[in-house]
């Protein structure tokens, strides 16, 4: 290998180790918070504050338990700048920085179910037996929630202060501010749950009819075909109403649209033409659960029942570097991109709406707002829907079904 | 050796590739053989596509090379190269699949739920990445040249330009089905020559390939060298001269050379008589093939590089972006350790060939050890053995063989540095990026390959096993194993090991490391860098202890325990029943 080249390839090597050194570097420092900062003073101490606060807030975004009160407690007494602060929820202390709580953790619990009665905050003398014990005072603040008072504050000081009371009592106001939000987080991801469940339910009524009719149509002509049919029928409810599991992998999914479509085909017969390109590297991708049923539930219902003629679904799904990409389209009505825009934004719920809707939102929740779905139609041209999974993202596990297609077992 | 035949074999593998690459999806036009288009990758498939990724211009022309250089115990490159599997079977194969991660920086936030360390892991993912391309493009360049006399960087820019372009424009669609046909393009491509090859060599009554005396010419011989070298004659020589010898110009006169050394200049013809020793090419320091002799030295710097050699094959297997990646393929935990046992059996046998060719190089064509071509002994061979049509016939299928390796290798790596450098390195994801991201993979090999000059492929590939064994090992091993590793001490760890490793390497490459010990301990790292990565990951753990990511136990719950157990629950209402078939 010549000089320069060498020189070239090694100056790169290093360039580009030194690069992400400092650029881990920068990022963490601007994650600490610089202290080269050119404020007043007083500005200063705000702006030191509300890094405090803004350090204390993850995890009380969590809720109000044993682990974040712990973790809170800690940003939180600097804050306050009190002798001992305690959080406590209704029946006992979840976590004490400062020294004393040996001894103080009774009465304080005593206090606290008095302050949970009355719900307004006290100054009190400790009562504390020992005099060599520095916590003389303790002012007791209610954290609330939506469903009223969650727990306590408790500060203590060496003496009595005006200070220690507002101090107390605006850090507990803020706390409950942040378990409010972690209220209104779990509510949200309950609100999705439930959508979850909504979306199963809407498949059953409107869909289970039909496949029974088709499948009753067969019972006396074709006998083995219903049976098989009504095998289908069971697999196919087995999956769309699994009970655990958020996620689930591409290959289990698309199994669940192989009894959609034999069960959709035994009605439509022969209008239903089927196209399946499959790279059976990203069968294992992971995915949320029920992303892509809806999608070609969606295609069915725009090709074959809203229009008399052949419709021809084709689902793609290909790889494509650290992505998976998937795509249904159908031959059908289409849609005006207009009404579609409405639809995805959530401001009109149609029949075919809610399930391309919570599909995309699901999919932007979990993924990131770049991965929603792409959906390219007009009337009378069809649909074709664009889906990209990436393969790796932390937090996405499948839980497999109990039957996997063709696994290794 | 006859261009048509060659080129054709050449151009013929090069279609089937982006053919198959591109058509290869499973397609199913009703729903009766849906299930069957739906069905995952079974182990053996996937382990000939794991196999044929991995089997490089290394293995297919490399170590018949160094075989024919420097004798048996270049034998370790083959053991090596195989073994490595074994280590990551027992240690890594399952665990690394249930992590749900694609590449290995996934696999590092999956484990340490840190940003940072994912960043360090996906700059080590490209630097080895590009380590392990650039002998690709410059073994094509080689066998380019002695195919058909292209210049030498022709053949690199082919294997860039087919991969690049079939990666980017979407035309390997179904990466697995290529590598499992390339792995038996190249298996067949090296079994069935070899197979003549003995057959002839046997009718020949079957010389014996001496390895402890220089090789010695079974007739007379023309050969040209190209670069300026000095040649060591143990006792005279006579042989004809067109060009420069010790400064002084011959045409074509016989000379008898002084034992001693000599300086041949660049573009002499030497004739060399039937049963005359080869001179020996003597390396100096500017000579990038000089690091790879200490393996055969006597002294003690032959044990300490054979070491070195053994410990970057064994453990840095692990550690390849594209074979990582190939285990997201497999359906769970258990498919993957299957799939890797396969993956053991098939490498085992492809490399029983290419010492073959090595110890028929060292009889038949001794003279490439004087050229510096050793690297295309597995080329010539069948020409020079066999000869006519035949010959020419074998020789395009090797030709074809060793096209496949590049452009299998190539795209492997390419499809997986592309996806590291589009998921972390550029801003924004889609489809387009991802199209950017393969012609960056592949710009920077391209062009060093281009300005850099010739070194044994062989060698080339070890670095990079070198710097893998010093980042991903420790990384892979630790983070799967023990409990306490912390992000900092993983980012600690990657940079000290595989950093050092990278620098030693580099500088090695570059020439600028000191003679003598110091020489071989940079040569061949692996032996001080890999305990230093794990020293370092270790120490800097226990001294972060407070900073160990708070979902660790899920996470090892889920390395560790086979996956029906973790997620698999009976479902609600009865089974299928027996026999419901289809």
């Amino acid at each position: 290998m010549t000089g320069t080249a060498i020189a070239a390839l090694t100056a790169a090597g290093l360039v580009l180790l030194v690069a992400g050194v400092l650029l881990g570097r920068v990022l963490e420092r601007r994650a600490a918070g610089p202290d080269l900062d050119l404020g007043t003073p007083v500005e200063r101490a705000t702006f030191h504050t509300l890094h405090t606060a803004s350090l204390a807030a993850p995890p009380l975004r969590a809720g109000l338990t044993e682990d974040t009160a712990r973790k809170a407690v800690r940003r939180l007494r600097p804050l306050l700048g009190t002798e001992a602060l305690c959080l406590a929820d209704r029946r006992s202390v979840l976590a004490w920085d400062g020294p004393g709580r040996d001894h103080h953790e009774q009465l304080v619990m005593a206090r606290v179910a008095q302050m949970l009665d009355s719900g307004r905050s006290q100054s009190v003398q400790s009562e504390c037996e020992d005099p060599q014990c520095p916590l003389r005072w303790a002012v007791i603040a209610p954290l609330t929630g939506e469903e009223g008072v969650l727990g306590a504050l408790v500060a203590h000081g060496s003496r009595e202060s005006a200070v220690l009371v507002r101090a107390a009592t605006e850090v507990a106001r803020w706390v409950s501010v942040q378990l409010e939000l972690a209220e209104l987080d779990r509510s949200r991801t309950r609100l999705i749950e439930a959508e979850i469940r909504a979306l199963r339910a809407q498949i059953s009524p409107h869909f289970i009819f039909n496949s029974l009719a088709a499948i009753a149509s067969f019972v006396r002509t074709d006998p083995e075909r219903a049976r098989e049919l009504l095998l289908e029928f069971a697999d196919f409810t087995r999956y769309s109403f699994r009970r655990h599991g958020e996620f689930t992998t591409l290959a289990d999914e698309l199994r669940s649209i192989e009894q959609y479509l034999a069960l959709a085909g035994a009605r439509f017969g022969d209008r239903l033409k089927l196209t399946l390109q499959i790279a059976p590297e990203v069968l294992p991708v992971a995915l949320p659960f029920l992303c892509l049923q809806p999608l070609v539930e969606n295609a069915v219902k725009h090709g074959l029942e809203d229009s008399p003629g052949v419709c021809r679904i084709t689902i793609a799904a290909q790889d494509a570097g650290a992505e998976a990409m998937v795509t249904i389209e159908d031959s059908g009505v289409g849609m005006d991109p207009a009404v579609l825009r409405r639809i995805l934004a959530g401001e009109r719920t149609g029949s075919s709406g809610i399930g391309l809707s919570n599909v995309d939102e699901r999919l932007r929740q979990v993924y990131g707002d770049d991965h929603g779905l792409v959906i390219e139609t007009g009337v009378g041209a069809g649909m074709k829907i664009t889906v990209r999974v990436p393969k790796y993202r932390a937090g996405v596990h499948s839980s497999p079904g109990c039957r996997g297609p063709g696994g290794a077992d | 050796m006859n261009q048509a035949y060659a080129v054709t074999a050449v151009a013929a593998v090069v279609l089937a590739t982006l053919l198959i690459g591109g058509l290869g999806l499973r397609i199913s036009r009703t729903t009766s053989d849906f299930y069957v288009a739906s069905r995952t990758v079974n182990p053996g498939l996937n382990a000939a596509a794991i196999s044929g990724e991995y089997l490089s211009a290394a293995s297919f022309l490399g170590i018949a090379g160094l075989v024919l250089l420097q004798g048996p115990d270049m034998l370790w490159y083959p053991v090596g190269y195989t073994a490595g599997y074994l280590v990551l079977l027992v240690l890594v194969a399952a665990p690394l699949r249930r992590s749900g991660a694609y590449t290995l920086s996934d696999f590092a936030e999956a484990r340490l739920e840190s940003a940072a360390a994912r960043r360090i892991a996906s700059l080590f993912v490209v630097g080895i990445g590009w380590l392990y391309l650039l002998p690709q493009l410059q073994g094509a360049g080689l066998t380019l040249e002695i195919l058909t006399g292209a210049p030498g960087w022709a053949g690199g820019v082919i294997v860039a330009l087919v991969v690049a372009g079939a990666v980017a424009a979407g035309g390997m669609r179904s990466i697995t089905f290529v590598q499992a046909f390339q792995y038996w393009l190249k298996l067949t491509a090296l079994l069935v020559p070899a197979l003549f090859l003995i057959a002839a060599w046997t009718g020949d009554d079957a010389p014996r390939a001496r390895f402890d005396a220089p090789a010695v010419l079974r007739e007379h011989t023309e050969v040209r060298i190209d670069d300026t070298v000095r040649i060591e004659l143990d006792r005279p020589l006579t042989l004809t001269v067109s060009g420069s010898v010790d400064g002084q110009e011959h045409h074509g006169r016989a000379l008898t050379l002084a034992e001693g050394g000599h300086r041949v200049g660049a573009g002499t013809v030497l004739g060399l008589p039937a049963g005359a020793r080869v001179p020996t090419r003597v390396t100096s320091e500017a000579d990038p093939a000089s690091w790879s002799q200490p393996l055969s030295a006597g002294d003690g710097h032959g044990l300490y590089a054979t070491y070195g050699l053994i410990l970057a094959t064994f453990l840095g297997t692990m550690g390849l972006p594209h074979v990582a990646v190939r285990f997201y393929t497999s359906p769970d935990g258990r498919a993957a350790r299957r799939t890797i046992l396969a993956v053991l059996g098939m490498v085992g046998v492809f490399y029983l060939l290419p010492p073959v060719y090595g110890a028929l190089g060292r009889i038949y064509a001794p003279e490439l050890a004087l050229t510096g071509d050793a690297d295309a002994a597995v080329l010539v061979l069948p020409e020079r053995i066999i000869g006519g049509t035949a010959g020419e016939l074998l020789g395009a299928l090797l030709a074809a063989g060793a096209f496949a390796a590049f452009l299998s290798t190539a795209s492997g790596l390419t499809m997986s540095v592309a996806g590291v450098i589009s998921q972390d390195v550029l801003p924004s994801r889609g489809v387009r990026h991802f199209r950017l991201a393969t012609l960056l993979a592949m710009a920077v090999p391209l062009a060093v390959s281009v300005v850099a000059t010739h070194v044994p492929v062989a060698d080339a590939v070890g670095l990079a096993f070198a710097v893998s064994a010093s980042s991903f090992c420790p990384l892979l091993v630790l983070g799967i194993w023990w409990r306490r590793l912390t992000p900092p001490g993983a980012v600690a760890g990657l940079i000290v090991g595989g950093g050092s490793a990278l620098t030693a390497v580099m500088a090695t490459r570059a020439g600028i490391a000191p003679e003598g010990w110091a020489h071989t301990l940079m040569a061949w790292p692996a032996v001080w860098s890999v305990p230093l990565g794990f020293l370092t990951m270790i120490a800097v753990s226990l001294a972060t202890a407070r900073r160990l990511p708070p979902g660790v136990d899920a996470t090892l719950a889920r390395l560790h325990l086979p996956e029906d157990l973790t997620g698999r629950h009976r479902p609600e209402g009865p089974e299928r029943p027996e026999g419901a078939g289809r």
